[in-house]
């Protein structure tokens, strides 16, 4: 493992992205950040812009409007970067799946610019806070 | 002769300059991270964040957007990396070594100003509307925060008897005054808007202008800003301690006495930006035009009457 890694495994800075959630997935996922949870334990920080962001937690099913603005975030992060799928509709567009105006879940959206894009899936309407850290655990064995 | 070159090159580059400031100053950056998060009831990161979060963004990809002027964007971080690194020295070789040169205590304040015009540079050369709008407050925190610094300055440089060197400085003691008390106060609040931290953290708001000038920076550039906001949060507490409180001293207890006053204004910062909202620009402006640039020159003025009349505690 190199040392870049390595440090990126210690220090994840993460960019919320809400591409059409309902605010569920938003509120729990700023649990996170509240004493109760305090993910800064792990060096997880919330950033203001992508440009400084290790990973991209997008909440909710990619809508027409949402899918352009994704795909240029994840453009404008610099790599490696990982993506998180956080809730239902982010991983397989949840009840939404018959909308009109859906264009896919995150992984089909970021896969069209990155086909080798790290995305990870945390199911849940919406998934609990232990959940998610779960799943960034995961993924940072992962990496 | 080369060997003096070997030492100040060692100076400048391993004690009391880049290596010897940057440990320290990410050691303050944890003690602030920490301090904040107990003020929170958090629990906060384990001692290393600060190194994990700078080894990680020099390990990242550098983004240069395509509107920026490429010269001035990556070469803005290190104008203020250099002069952080200088002032350090400086300070330094003038507390501990006793080394210094006449009007060095002028090359500082400019030096000290350098590392916001090299973020105003920075922001201007993205090209980005938002961190346009974050240089343009930092101007503006500069214009507001300076001319107190300078007239607290000036009160230091009378309670001397006239000296513009920081050896003599280092040892007299300004804080026996009332001019000399409210300078230091003037002073601190001064610094706490260098930082950038809150209440004066309107440059680079999170919340509004997504951390202003430094939006589009990311990887490298990004890493040298953070180095340089680490060496900044030990150098100006040091600053204030050479000129204010009797200078550094590594002699038998006077290790402990330096570190307790370090640690002391270390808190004091990190308590004010704990317990304070972020204020407007034009409140900032307010702030320091019509409260603490009074408060300088009533201080000045008291300073020269008791320089004149020979009475040592006005």
């Amino acid at each position: 493992m190199s040392w870049k890694i390595w440090a990126l495994k210690k220090s994840p800075w993460v960019f919320h992205v809400n591409t059409g959630a309902c605010n569920n997935c938003d509120i729990e996922l700023l649990e996170l950040l509240t004493p109760r949870f305090d993910v800064e334990r792990f060096g997880i920080k919330l950033v203001g812009t992508p440009r400084h962001a290790d990973a991209l937690v997008v909440t909710g099913g990619v809508t027409r409007q949402a899918a352009p603005r994704l795909q240029e975030i994840y453009r404008q992060t610099p790599k490696p970067c990982v993506v998180f799928a956080i809730g239902s509709c982010a991983c397989s567009k949840g009840i939404f799946k018959k909308g009109y105006h859906m264009i896919g879940p995150v992984d089909k959206v970021i896969k069209e610019v990155d086909p080798e894009a790290i995305v990870m899936y945390i199911p849940g309407c919406p998934p609990k806070p232990e959940a998610m850290i779960l799943g960034v655990v995961k993924a940072l064995a992962a990496l | 002769m080369f060997l003096d070159a070997g030492k100040y090159i060692f100076y400048f580059l391993v004690f009391p300059g880049f290596i010897f400031t940057l440990a320290v100053g990410l050691i303050s950056v944890w003690i602030d991270r920490k301090v904040t998060a107990r003020v929170q009831w958090r629990v906060g990161p384990p001692p290393g964040q600060p190194l994990y979060d700078i080894l990680k963004l020099l390990g990242k990809e550098t983004i240069v957007p395509k509107n920026s002027n490429k010269t001035l964007f990556l070469s803005a971080p290190l104008v203020g990396l250099g002069s952080v690194t200088i002032v350090s020295v400086i300070l330094w070789l003038a507390s501990v070594y006793k080394i210094s040169f006449v009007g060095d205590l002028f090359v500082v304040v400019y030096l000290l100003m350098l590392p916001s015009l090299s973020l105003m540079i920075g922001g201007m050369a993205s090209g980005n509307p938002m961190a346009a709008t974050g240089a343009n407050r930092e101007m503006k925190l500069i214009l507001a925060y300076e001319l107190p610094f300078l007239l607290c300055l000036a009160i230091v440089i009378i309670k001397s008897g006239i000296s513009i060197n920081m050896v003599d400085l280092a040892g007299n003691h300004v804080m026996g005054s009332i001019s000399g008390v409210l300078a230091f106060l003037i002073s601190l609040l001064c610094i706490q808007a260098k930082l950038g931290f809150t209440p004066f953290d309107i440059a680079e708001a999170e919340t509004e202008i997504m951390e202003g000038p430094y939006i589009e920076y990311s990887g490298v550039p990004l890493a040298l800003f953070k180095i340089t906001q680490a060496m900044l949060l030990f150098t100006l507490p040091v600053y204030l301690i050479s000129v204010f409180l009797g200078g550094l001293n590594f002699r038998g207890l006077g290790i402990l006495w330096t570190v307790l006053k370090y640690v002391a204004i270390l808190v004091v910062i990190i308590v004010i930006k704990n317990t304070n909202p972020r204020l407007r620009i034009d409140q900032a402006l307010k702030f320091f035009w019509r409260f603490l640039t009074p408060a300088g020159i009533v201080a000045l003025v008291l300073a020269i009457i008791g320089h004149i009349s020979g009475i040592d505690w006005l």
